[in-house]
């Protein structure tokens, strides 16, 4: 986005002091409030890959299932403070996650394409059965965090500050990563891999890096998702492909993929519409989501901010005169 | 002189149909240097041999004395082995600044330096290059907005971008405005002599090779039919059969 020094830093602080003062609103919904964060920080993180890199990828939730019960596991069995085990099992969540990344992703991130896209399909659903399968992490019943030991209240606060306070972590990550030869690495990589390649770019860290970077986020975060619902459920939380794991796609996509912004204005609107669906049209409300995906799908195939950007190209277009380097808008 | 590049006996067949049998041909450094034959005579091959694209059944292939023969595409790219494609290939959706500012040399891609920014230095080269090339105006313009001719002569700003040592160009005047043609030989031939970059073309305009090359190979049915200085070559009878399809 072509903004002078002051707007540019006018919409981060908006942001942030929006997100700050969100919760004094409506004190009633402040779950509901932390999840426009995990649903911005899943939008941020896929479209690192799916966006700015070109691999679709479906099976980013298994990071955030992998976090949610690492993170778990060590606040059940690490005999520390509450605030001590859920620091370092949120640590352990995103280290595993990206551990994870990194060995998965030596091998099918080598498929290209549609491949990628199938490959990566099964992962989420694998990875739910396993664990529905193994005892020492509860198995199919999930676990049960420990109780926060704050007052009565204080409990929805101290998780939406969290979740915000990764949101806030993420996203000027991605931006510094988007700024550098990486962002133009990973945008080149996206748009010709074989051509990167015989320039001699080392593809393969590269796209290695960038899931690692995604599943840090996602591990972080699914620890405290696990602690903000009190529950944790290997089918339809930890590794809820059909729900998160689509969504995350969905996100990016109705915001506008490849665009630093698009994500989280995709991710806003797409939360509030969800929850107003059920507030609304309870009952119809798997329905009215199914269409409203047709809708993103047909109508922003770009993306709402690809979509600005060819109805007022001078105010959202890329820059026409400067030396072109962000990869961002 | 030690040759930069010695393609050694090399082999290559794609089931039944051996595009390249027993070929050897070397390229001192500094020269500029012709690769011709008819369709399908394995060109194209031979180049993605060179690279690393695909394995070779037998032979050796030597860049600066070393052997690459097993290296794969972007560890040859990296010690200054370049290639463009016949099918040009550029970043379509990144502008021409950005196709120009990642095709910096491999050094500054490294595992930290591939975080920073793109220098002023790189900017200012990159302008230098597209304005050497005549694609200044269109900088900021994706690649994939460009047509046909001016996505080559991106490909090619992007290859000297990267510093190579040598770079095969594979049919580089092909689609390009016959007016524009004198105007990228004359490139050509500057990139040969100012930042000393040995040259390999394919090309399948006579005049454009016999000018431009100071040795020519050429090739038949995946073998190696005549050398020589174009002179030669022009007038080898063998290789005027194999172009109008006598053998």
């Amino acid at each position: 986005m072509k903004l002078p020094g002051a707007r540019q830093l006018a919409l981060p602080a908006a942001v942030l002091a929006f997100g700050i003062f969100l919760p004094l609103l409506a004190p009633a919904y402040r779950t509901q409030m932390a999840f426009l964060w995990v649903m911005i920080v899943f939008a941020l993180t896929w479209d690192l890959l799916g966006g700015q890199m070109g691999y679709n990828s479906f099976g980013n939730v298994l990071f955030f299932g992998v976090g949610m019960y690492a993170c778990v596991v060590i606040q059940r069995d690490v005999h520390l403070g509450y605030y001590s085990a859920l620091f370092l099992g949120m640590g352990a969540g995103a280290a595993l996650a990206t551990a994870v990344a990194a060995l998965i992703g030596s091998g099918l991130l080598g498929l290209r394409g549609h491949y990628f896209a199938i490959g990566t399909l099964g992962i989420g659903i694998a990875a739910a059965e396993f664990t529905a399968g193994w005892d020492f992490v509860g198995g199919g019943s999930g676990m049960v965090p420990p109780l926060y030991p704050g007052a009565v209240g204080a409990r929805e606060s101290f998780f939406y500050y969290l979740c915000f306070a990764i949101a806030v972590f993420t996203f000027p990550v991605l931006r510094f990563l988007y700024a550098g030869r990486f962002g133009l690495a990973i945008n080149a990589i996206r748009d010709d891999e074989d051509k990167a390649e015989a320039m001699g770019l080392r593809t393969t860290h590269y796209k290695t890096t960038a899931w690692c970077v995604s599943a840090f986020f996602l591990g972080l975060m699914g620890g405290v998702v696990g602690n903000l619902l009190g529950f944790v459920d290997p089918r339809e939380i930890a590794f809820a492909s059909s729900t998160y794991g689509v969504w995350m796609v969905l996100m990016a996509i109705l915001g506008g993929k490849g665009t630093l912004w698009g994500p989280v204005l995709g991710a806003a609107v797409f939360d509030v519409t969800q929850e107003l669906f059920w507030k609304y049209l309870l009952g119809w409300q798997r329905v009215a989501l199914g269409l409203l995906i047709v809708v993103i799908v047909v109508f922003f195939p770009r993306g709402i901010l690809g979509w600005a950007r060819e109805r007022w190209p001078e105010r959202f277009g890329q820059r026409a005169e400067e030396p072109a380097a962000e990869g961002g808008t | 002189m030690t040759p930069i590049l010695e393609v050694e006996h090399v082999r290559k067949s794609f089931g039944g149909v051996v595009a390249n049998k027993d070929v050897s041909i070397s390229v001192p450094p500094g020269k500029i240097y012709g690769l011709i034959g008819p369709n399908g005579s394995g060109k194209t091959t031979l180049f993605n041999s060179i690279v690393g694209q695909h394995p070779v059944e037998a032979g050796s292939i030597r860049f600066e004395g070393r052997e690459i023969t097993r290296l794969r595409v972007p560890q040859i790219a990296r010690l200054g082995l370049l290639r463009t494609f016949q099918q040009t290939r550029i970043y379509r959706g990144m502008t021409c600044m950005q196709n120009m500012l990642i095709s910096v040399p491999p050094s500054e891609l490294g595992w930290r330096s591939v975080y920073r920014r793109s220098s002023a230095a790189d900017e200012r080269k990159a302008e230098d290059l597209l304005r050497f090339v005549g694609l200044h105006a269109k900088r900021h313009l994706p690649g994939g907005d460009l047509s046909f001719g001016q996505q080559k002569l991106l490909e090619f700003a992007m290859a000297l971008m990267s510093e190579p040592k040598m770079l095969l160009l594979d049919e580089p005047t092909a689609g390009i405005n016959p007016t524009l043609i004198n105007d990228l030989l004359e490139r050509l031939r500057q990139a040969n002599r100012d930042f000393g970059i040995t040259l390999l073309v394919i090309e399948h305009n006579m005049r454009v090779i016999m000018e431009l090359a100071e040795y020519i190979y050429c090739l038949a049915h995946g073998e190696l039919l005549a050398e020589g200085k174009p002179e030669e070559v022009q007038t080898d009878q063998r290789v005027l059969d194999a172009y109008l399809g006598a053998t």
